[in-house]
């Protein structure tokens, strides 16, 4: 086992453990926002840094080209479709935990979906 | 690096199910939404690590294509939300 094999196993395995805490997240998470909450963030750097992993482990020009085509277009989209879903549901009036303690959009006038 | 991927694939396994058990619970049209968008990420993850197991890099096309489709299906899941309501 060489120096970047090892790398590239701490590097995969640090982004599974982000990808399993998701997973887990999504159970014990109150409601909707805090479920996104935990999805949202390892779907980007848990797979970041697996995707890392695999380039050191694979080497060679186009797997590493196209791993990092990967990772570029998730860091791209992955805030947007977090904040899609989010409005949506707010927007749609999904219901908020009984924990929260404040509401910012409560009294926003377009948070509303159209009668 | 072999038994690093088998650990790494049981992980995953693990962390599907419980995505997918999410997805099956009852639960607002938002909240499958959500599972589903990490479901396919575990899956791209599985996938990636799946290559790197078998030192072969032909399945890195399918790893683009199916990030591209959870994006264009979360963002279609929601807007047929922000219209019909949850």
């Amino acid at each position: 086992m060489t120096g970047l094999d090892i790398v590239a196993s701490v590097l995969v395995l640090s982004g599974v453990a982000l990808t399993v805490t998701a997973a887990i997240g999504l159970h014990r998470f109150p409601d909707v926002f805090a479920r996104m909450h935990a999805a949202s963030k390892p779907a980007s750097l848990g797979l970041a840094l697996t995707l890392i992993g695999t380039a050191l482990a694979l080497g060679g020009a186009d797997n590493v080209t196209k791993l990092l085509l990967v990772i570029a277009f998730q860091l791209i989209t992955a805030p947007i479709a977090a904040h899609m879903v989010g409005r949506a549901a707010y927007r749609a009036g999904t219901e908020l935990s009984s924990d929260t303690t404040k509401d910012e959009l409560a009294d926003a006038p377009d948070t509303q979906l159209d009668p | 690096m072999n038994i690093v991927t088998a650990i790494a694939l049981g992980a995953v396994t693990f962390a599907a199910l419980l995505a997918l058990a999410r997805l099956f619970r009852p639960g607002s049209l938002a909240d499958r939404v959500v599972a589903l968008d990490t479901l396919l990420t575990t899956a791209v993850v599985g996938i990636a690590i799946y290559s790197a197991r078998i030192g072969d890099g032909v399945y890195l096309d399918v790893l683009l294509v199916t990030s591209l489709v959870a994006f264009v299906g979360t963002v279609t899941m929601a807007r047929y939300i922000e219209r019909r309501g949850a």
